[in-house]
């Protein structure tokens, strides 16, 4: 494709920004970890193989911002678990399940503000502290899948208790599972996996939450090098009073070799408590899981000895990271099992009780409650199961996904607990129930492990950094446009193919069953227009897109509504799955995930040509292309108005459209913004997101002018 | 420390929690789908046995079933709970399985096996035949301790106590002896989860049921016909006795 168009297409794209990612530009630290540093000696991969490994990432979410479908990952659902360990699991849920039926009280660990002793020790010998401790340490050796089916029994029964199980196996010592040196596992694993030692997760400090990079607690080595001495306060660690074992993050002093130069690097150890000068502040009393031993901790002039240092000398950021990404699909698991519990819950009040005559779920207000509750559940199951099964098969990129489901599934369990009460009525509000105890251990889901907000924000930035990769790779290309005839032709076809509504390609269609082609369709528009608008926004902002915050929330919304649609098309479709068969219910899900994020993409609004001239802007029938002229005329000669004699002249009207209200605009566009080469048939005579107003795409809803 | 060797039958059964229904056809409990576990009574035999163990009383718990191939899962279960090793006598599908059958499955196992003890629940909760435990003792001609609610090793004996309907009797039986467990003998353990991971090595024998010799025929008992219990009428309230034996008198009940 050679002339004009091609040209056009060169000059679409020519215009990156330059010294895009190749400097320290972020606002926020989530982002610091995932963006490409120059010059820099953390423990994160070198820049060049960053940005190659995320154009050749087969993860979906890196794919829906570079315009691909990536269907490894999603479709068909994966499915990991062999016929022992299905077997394994089988067996291993009916006595936990039957553990926290019988022998777990969640109201009175509520009540008591800690887990009563009895099933403590219950928990301990059941096991249940060392489910993903290898076997040889003593531990049940499980995979994420199986062990994500074991939070969402815990999960359904009690969160406290969860916490607790959590903040000890899935990122308490998760640290020493994904970095330990056989030392130090065959030193501490075993007595954590039989619960004798528990441990915990010790990052956040009174001056640092979600800017993790800024802590304070500092090491220094020792001049023999044999040992550091630790200095700092943490709050809010769960199990804090409880841990023996603790992952505690500290500033380190770290020797870049190469300048020579001592940089303060965050590095993770393994602290025992027996080492001296570790001490706990009181339980904190708290909103929900009050069960979850929550406390301060002070370590003063605490002796670590070299050997416990995890991850590696200024490798502590990363090993954060990974841990609590490594822990996020638990997370969403267990919501799965509190949203199964709540439902459980709605649908037994609604199904008893009668009020107006009937029982209350014949009524349409009762069940459209119901089925939105089960919609966001079955999304939320399928997302975590999905993931869990992502990293048992090996599939290295999946943090976004991750990310992904645990912004979903707080929030979708906030509103499924929200309406349960709802249905309950005045029972869902009384303690008796249980219900309002959930709701109240709920809230924190969003936001610990990553406030979903910064995990927004961690979403958009990590899909733009493999886009500006791209863009970069054909800009790249550009250097050399007849050695990569092929690379650009590709690229700007598909470009010009999407900005004209054509469509670049994708498809879901051969990869669902056809019952679900409906939703396919919406799913692939909007894999189109997210595409579009990602692009469009990295070109519009360049390196400072990390700074526009209201954009990229809104880009992480749009990802998480795809990625959820993705994922509820891939699960019925599934054959793996032959006992629990395609139900209609499954089938309706879909439709009614599908629709939801693909109105509100303006998927009906049908191809995506966001042309400013509103000539050309397909009409919809139900808005009246003209205005009525209005009657209503100033009244000049009404007696009481100001007339010309008064100071006050009489205002034609004071109102005017807003068309950019003084001090809002965002940026200004600078000043080689592409030209968009004029009379081209293809090509829309003005860029879609231009901040200038006049040409911003006109909301079908809003009137131009007032009427 | 006697080689002691402690033989524990057991039975799959449905779920004490499920609700049962009949099956289409009204000739037996609908089964297909619906959870099954471990019969509670046989769970109490085998607690006692591995708790004979654990005192060093008893050197070896193994635990047998008469059953299709799905009673492994129920081996395994008996397995995680502290039995040692486990013997599946399998039926093909639909082939009886009444006391009689088990019986004579267990007292095979029993000549192979040579053990001093055998434990079993006293009923189980689908059939409550309450037959077992008595037929095998008739076969092998072992004495018998049924209902126990006490049971302790002597050497060459085994004392048990007993709940009969008049009240608790105690027992000294000369060794080899069957016993028949009853409610509170023991309250059994959960399977903790590592148990249950242990227990996937540990052996587990199957033998086909016919080289034990249990009778291939058709059961001796046939079932004509099964039914729900019709559902509750509501009652009603009379004023006086005499109205109440009229009522009764008029539906016929006296």
């Amino acid at each position: 494709m050679a002339g004009l168009g091609m040209g056009a297409g060169l000059r679409l794209l020519r215009r990156i920004p330059p010294g895009f990612g190749g400097s320290r530009l972020q606002s926020t630290q989530e982002a610091q970890a995932v963006l490409p540093k120059t010059g820099t000696t953390t423990a994160t991969a070198a820049p060049p193989k960053a940005q190659r490994s995320l154009e050749e990432s087969k993860s979906f979410a890196v794919g829906m911002f570079l315009g691909r479908l990536n269907a490894e990952q999603v479709f068909p659902y994966p499915s990991v678990l062999t016929e022992e360990q299905e077997q394994t699991l089988r067996e291993l849920v009916g006595p936990l399940s039957r553990f926290f039926e019988e022998v777990n009280n969640p109201f009175k660990n509520d009540a008591l503000e800690k887990v009563e002793d009895e099933t403590m020790k219950g928990l301990k010998e059941l096991g249940a502290f060392g489910l993903q401790v290898p076997l040889e340490f003593g531990g049940l050796g499980l995979n994420n899948t199986q062990y994500a089916r074991l939070v969402q029994i815990v999960g359904q029964h009690d969160l406290g208790v969860g916490i607790t199980l959590g903040a000890h196996q899935s990122i308490g010592f998760k640290g020493l599972l994904l970095y330990g040196t056989p030392p130090q596992k065959e030193k501490y694993l075993p007595r954590l996996a039989t619960g004798e030692w528990v441990a915990a997760f010790c990052l956040t400090e009174p001056g640092s939450g979600s800017d993790a990079a800024s802590i304070r607690t500092r090491a220094t080595p020792s001049p023999c090098g044999s040992f550091w001495t630790l200095d700092g306060e943490k709050i809010w660690i769960s199990n804090g009073g409880l841990a023996e074992l603790f992952t505690v993050f500290a500033q380190t002093p770290v020797r870049d070799e190469r300048s020579g130069e001592s940089r303060e690097r965050i590095t993770a150890f393994l602290v025992e408590r027996g080492f001296g000068g570790v001490t706990h502040g009181p339980s904190e009393k708290k909103l929900g899981i009050r069960a979850s031993n929550t406390t301060s901790l002070h370590f003063d002039s605490v002796r670590v000895p070299a050997q416990n240092v995890l991850g590696g000398l200024g490798g502590g950021f990363k090993v954060a990271m990974n841990i609590l990404n490594n822990g996020r699909f638990g997370m969403a698991a267990a919501m799965a099992g509190t949203m199964r519990g709540l439902l459980q819950a709605a649908v037994a009040h609604a199904s008893t009780r009668t009020q107006f005559g009937a029982k209350i779920h014949k009524f349409g207000a009762i069940q459209e409650k119901l089925a939105r509750m089960a919609l966001l559940h079955y999304v939320t199951e399928s997302m975590a199961f999905m993931i869990s099964a992502n990293m048992d098969r090996g599939d290295p990129d999946f943090q976004i996904e991750a990310a992904i489901s645990k912004i979903f599934g707080s929030e979708a369990a906030w509103a499924v607990a929200d309406e349960c009460i709802q249905i309950m009525g005045g029972m869902g509000f009384m303690q008796e129930q249980g219900v309002e105890r959930v709701l109240r251990d709920l809230r924190i889901f969003r936001i610990f492990e990553g406030t979903n907000d910064i995990l927004r924000l961690f979403v958009a930035l990590q899909g733009f950094q493999g886009l500006g990769a791209q863009l970069r790779g054909v800009q790249a290309a550009l250097r050399d446009p007849l050695g990569n005839v092929g690379v650009l032709t590709g690229e700007v076809t598909r470009r010009l193919r999407r900005k004209a509504g054509l469509g670049s390609g994708l498809s879901l269609q051969h990869l669902v069953h056809p019952e679900l082609k409906d939703g396919a369709q919406q799913t692939q528009q909007c894999l189109e227009l997210f595409a579009t608008t990602a692009e469009a926004l990295l070109l519009k902002h360049g390196k400072r897109i990390v700074e526009e915050q209201f954009a990229l929330k809104r880009v992480a919304d749009a990802a998480i509504d795809v990625y959820a649609m993705a994922v509820v098309l891939s699960r019925p479709t599934s054959a793996s799955w032959p006992r629990c068969g395609r139900s209609r219910t499954e089938t309706s899900g879909t439709f009614g995930t599908c629709r939801g994020p693909w109105w509100r993409a303006g998927g009906w609004w049908c191809p995506p040509r966001w042309d400013s001239d509103s000539k050309n802007t397909p009409k919809h029938p139900k808005i009246p292309q003209k205005y009525p002229k209005t009657t209503l005329k100033h009244p000049k000669n009404h007696p009481g108005l100001p007339t010309a004699e008064t100071p006050q002249n009489t205002p034609k009207t004071s109102l005017k459209h807003p068309k950019t209200p003084p001090g809002l605009l965002t940026t200004k566009t600078p000043q080689n913004t592409p030209k968009y080469p004029k009379n081209h048939p293809k090509i829309p005579q003005k860029p879609p997101w231009d901040s200038d107003s006049r040409n911003t795409p006109k909301h079908p809803k809003i009137p131009q002018k007032p009427p | 420390m006697a080689a002691l060797r402690v033989l524990v039958g057991v039975k799959r059964v449905i779920d004490f929690a499920v609700k049962v229904r009949v099956a289409p056809g009204g000739a037996a409990v609908q089964t297909q789908g619906v959870k099954h576990s471990l019969n509670p009574f046989c769970e109490i035999a085998l607690e006692e046995a591995v708790r004979l163990r654990e005192a060093g009383a008893a050197a070896e718990v193994v635990v047998a079933t008469l059953g299709t191939k799905a009673s492994q899962e129920t081996l395994r279960t008996a397995l995680a709970m502290g039995a040692d090793r486990a013997v599946l006598a399998e039926l093909a599908e639909g082939a009886a399985a009444g006391p009689r059958e088990v019986a004579v499955a267990l007292a095979a196992l029993a000549r192979r096996l040579q053990p001093q003890l055998v434990l079993l629940g006293k009923q189980a909760i689908d059939d409550d035949c309450n037959q077992t435990g008595q037929i095998l003792a008739a076969i092998l001609d072992w004495p018998q301790g049924t209902f126990a609610s006490r049971v302790s090793l002597e050497p060459g004996a085994v004392q048990v106590q007993r709940e009969v309907d008049g009240g608790l009797e105690t027992l000294r039986l000369r060794l080899p002896a069957v016993l028949t467990a009853d409610l509170r003998l023991n309250e059994p353990r959960y399977a903790t989860l590592p148990n249950i991971m242990k227990a996937k090595k540990k052996p587990l024998e199957v033998v086909p049921a016919a080289d034990l010799g249990v009778p291939a025929g058709p059961p001796r008992l046939r079932l004509l016909q099964l039914q729900e219990p019709p559902p509750r009428a509501g009652g009603e309230k009379v004023e006086s006795v005499e109205s109440l034996l009229g009522k009764l008198r008029h539906a016929g009940r006296i």
